[in-house]
């Protein structure tokens, strides 16, 4: 039988895979995008594991509006990344230090 | 075979295609393929929705995650031409830190649900189904009564990240032509011909026919 753990589980592995990919891709932006991506997911699978053994409608439509904002995200961050690219010809992070944060 | 078991196998080759895509988006040296390994991931993310019988939410995420954002990711991965052996600088510099930060936090988020695992939940019954509706009739009275207006501000966002992307993008190219819209539109008819009233001009006297010209 699936167990409600047997998600949780799941989308906890796909969260620590996610913060991996942070850390050991610090130079290429496009990963780290997609690393986002990948945390959340693990958080929409909680989500959806949930609202199904609960019973509860509310957690499906919060996956809904994660979907939403996540897409807009993206379309937001690729844009910016494209105009990055096209200023300085470089998506590696440690060349884009001209704001010396 | 019971349905069960059968459910159970399903979940663990999904789950282990999941964790192994997601791997593989991480380390994989080529972007291209990283793109490719998270398609896999958000796929076979999608089969163990459609076991959890959340029948909307899976196709959703197939048709907008692999099929618009992903697409999107792949356009840019493409259109950018990046040195990929520049970008790969650190990444065994990083790797015991990254694995380090991962197993802890694995660790503590494992043990937490070994805790609240005792009270083990099994999958009751489709709580779609017990209401008497398929799941995307459920999901939807909810959307459109309970969450009308977080469903419209989701709406407005698409909207100012459509506009965002666009306006982020556009360049104005030097030397190349426009025409705008807007200073055509807004254009006033009294700048452009100018009329002048004046009194009807009548000759006094014929003048004499002037000479043909040769």
């Amino acid at each position: 039988m699936i167990s409600l753990a047997h998600y949780i589980v799941l989308g906890a592995v796909l969260f620590c895979i996610a913060v991996a990919g942070l850390f050991i891709n610090r130079k290429n932006v496009i990963v780290l995008l997609m690393s986002i991506e990948l945390m959340l997911l693990a958080v929409n699978m909680n989500f959806v594991a949930f609202s199904r053994f609960l019973g509860d409608v509310a957690g499906q439509v919060f996956v809904f509006f994660i979907l939403t904002v996540a897409a807009a995200e993206a379309a937001i961050g690729l844009a910016i990344l494209v105009l990055l690219f096209r200023t300085r010809s470089t998506i590696n992070i440690a060349d884009i230090d001209s704001m010396k944060g | 075979m019971t349905p069960q078991l059968l459910q159970l196998i399903c979940f663990y080759a999904f789950a282990f295609v999941t964790v192994a895509a997601a791997l593989s988006v991480i380390t994989l040296k080529n972007s291209v393929h990283a793109v490719l390994a998270l398609v896999l991931t958000f796929f076979s993310a999608a089969s163990l929705w459609l076991l959890l019988e959340a029948e909307f939410l899976a196709l959703a995420l197939v048709v907008v995650y692999v099929g618009a954002v992903m697409v999107l990711f792949l356009f840019v991965v493409m259109m950018l031409d990046i040195d990929q052996e520049k970008l790969r600088e650190g990444f065994v510099k990083f790797l015991p830190v990254g694995l380090l930060v991962a197993a802890v936090m694995l660790g503590e988020m494992l043990g937490l649900i070994g805790v609240r695992a005792m009270q083990a939940r099994v999958m009751g019954a489709d709580p779609a189904v017990a209401a008497g509706m398929p799941n995307i009739e459920w999901l939807g009275h909810a959307l459109y009564t309970q969450f009308l207006l977080p469903f419209e501000i989701a709406a407005l966002i698409l909207t100012v990240g459509i506009v965002a992307a666009v306006a982020l993008t556009l360049r104005e190219r030097r030397g190349a032509r426009y025409e705008s819209a807007s200073q055509q539109v807004k254009v006033d008819p009294r700048k452009r011909v100018r009329i002048v009233k004046m009194a009807a001009v009548r000759p006094d006297e014929p003048t004499a026919p002037q000479e043909p010209q040769p």
